[in-house]
């Protein structure tokens, strides 16, 4: 058998693509969830952070820490084989949506908080001489500014989001990896895992070239 | 006159730095009270408690009748009290014209069409209608002051606070911006300014204040503290000020 028999094997590819389309769609949609939910979740966690009450602050930064310490793989494997001897039993998919959330939110709340921190405090003062009250203060003039500045890290931060969606194959999701390694089995050629390496790589390339492209360009506007 | 500030023994702590020492100054309704002095005299800091920006740490300010502390009422205090900066603290992300009709519409309810209505005419009367489209990184300094003075403007507070208004300007738009503040003056507004401009000071103030080391000096008619100063701080500040 020639190298290309082996690892480049089209009928192998053929036959198995159905089965990467269905992972490489569960992948997406767990991606994409996770994504949204985590940004959601890291903003409230940014201002809560910054402009809760003490103890609710502090509460706050112990909970970010908390899971930006964890590797995801540990909390996801907690998720799915510890919660059930406490009666919580979450689907693979629930259980890696909700890891992936709460670790891409704790990273999201300091990159929004960083960003936040960022907006020079004379505009604050411009909103509270205006009589502006906290929350127009917030969603008028502070985040606006805030989003623009951290748009490459969030963008980034959606990457390592998309790419952690991988480790979910080890609770039995069957996402594309895992569709991947089960058509490998089947059909005892590695073709299978090639091909989603390479579609992993045909999605998140361009988005890692788009974050360079971001933070160019957000360099060239600071000058 | 009836006072529609009134402060009394205002007490402000940076740290262990005493920045005001027991402050006591009634503004009355369309009074123009300029405020001199020379830089961590307190100027700013004083101005900055009327509404709230510095929160002071003993004493009293009532704005209108109202006493201002912390709490529910302060917004409707801010509300009547407009406030132009050293820095403009222009909103950058803003259309000028929003800039200037952004709290019409959040604070007072206005609709956008009233509060770009407002806008427009108030940038007509700082001469910048011509750029109400454009951005706040698009003008100048002065201009952008301008801009600074047509927002404050906007909520049509019955109090102007002026926090060196010119002293972050090149010195050819310092001009531009004091000609928007004479023709103010002459409005009736109430109008507490914090300046360096003293040839401006003359000509547009009621009363004179004069600031040192967190208290007040000295105050009155601006001939009389000009040709007539009877502290020697203040004789030597305006030496200082105005030999070169």
């Amino acid at each position: 058998m020639s190298i290309f028999e082996t690892f480049l094997n089209w009928d192998v590819f053929v036959r198995v693509l159905p089965l990467l389309l269905s992972g490489l769609w569960v992948t997406f949609t767990l991606g994409l969830l996770a994504i949204v939910l985590g940004l959601a979740g890291g903003l409230l966690l940014a201002l809560l952070r910054l402009y809760a009450p003490t103890p609710f602050r502090q509460l706050t930064i112990a909970f970010i820490d908390l899971f930006r310490a964890i590797p995801i793989l540990v909390l996801l494997v907690v998720v799915y084989y510890a919660l059930p001897f406490l009666g919580i039993r979450l689907s693979p998919f629930a259980a890696a949506a909700s890891s992936l959330s709460v670790v891409s939110a704790a990273y999201s709340a300091e990159i929004f908080r960083a960003g936040i921190q960022a907006v020079a405090k004379g505009q604050f003062e411009a909103a509270k001489a205006l009589s502006l009250s906290p929350f127009r203060t917030m969603t008028d003039v502070v985040l606006p500014q805030a989003i623009r500045v951290v748009i490459p890290p969030i963008t980034s931060n959606a990457i390592n989001v998309m790419k952690d969606t991988a480790l979910a194959s080890v609770v039995a999701m069957p996402d594309l990896l895992k569709q991947a390694t089960q058509a490998q089995a089947l059909t005892a050629n590695p073709t299978p895992l090639i091909g989603a390496a390479v579609i992993y790589l045909i999605i998140l390339l361009p988005l890692v070239r788009l974050v360079a492209l971001l933070e160019k360009r957000m360099a060239a506007a600071h000058r | 006159m009836r006072p529609i500030i009134r402060m009394s023994g205002i007490d402000k702590m940076f740290g262990s730095f005493r920045a005001l020492h027991e402050v006591s100054l009634d503004i009355g309704e369309g009074e123009i009270v300029v405020v001199i002095g020379p830089s961590g005299s307190g100027k700013s800091t004083l101005i900055r408690c009327i509404n709230q920006l510095e929160v002071h740490d003993a004493g009293t300010i009532e704005v209108d009748g109202h006493l201002v502390t912390r709490g529910a009422g302060l917004a409707a205090v801010r509300a009547e009290v407009g406030m132009v900066f050293q820095s403009f603290n222009l909103f950058p992300h803003m259309s000028v014209l929003r800039n200037v009709a952004l709290a019409p519409v959040r604070v007072r309810g206005l609709s956008w069409s009233e509060a770009n209505e407002r806008a427009g005419k108030l940038l007509a009367r700082v001469g910048l209608e011509a750029h109400a489209q454009k951005y706040p990184g698009q003008l100048s300094g002065g201009q952008q002051q301008r801009v600074g003075i047509a927002r404050a403007l906007a909520m049509e507070p019955k109090i102007l606070l002026f926090d060196e208004p010119t002293s972050a300007l090149d010195p050819e738009m310092v001009g531009e911006v004091l000609d928007v503040m004479l023709k103010l003056a002459k409005t009736g507004a109430t109008m507490v300014i914090v300046t360096h401009e003293m040839g401006f000071a003359r000509k547009v103030a009621d009363r004179v204040v004069f600031m040192d080391g967190g208290r007040i000096i000295e105050q009155g008619p601006p001939d009389q503290m000009f040709d007539a100063p009877r502290d020697p701080r203040l004789r030597n500040f305006l030496n200082a000020v105005l030999s070169h």
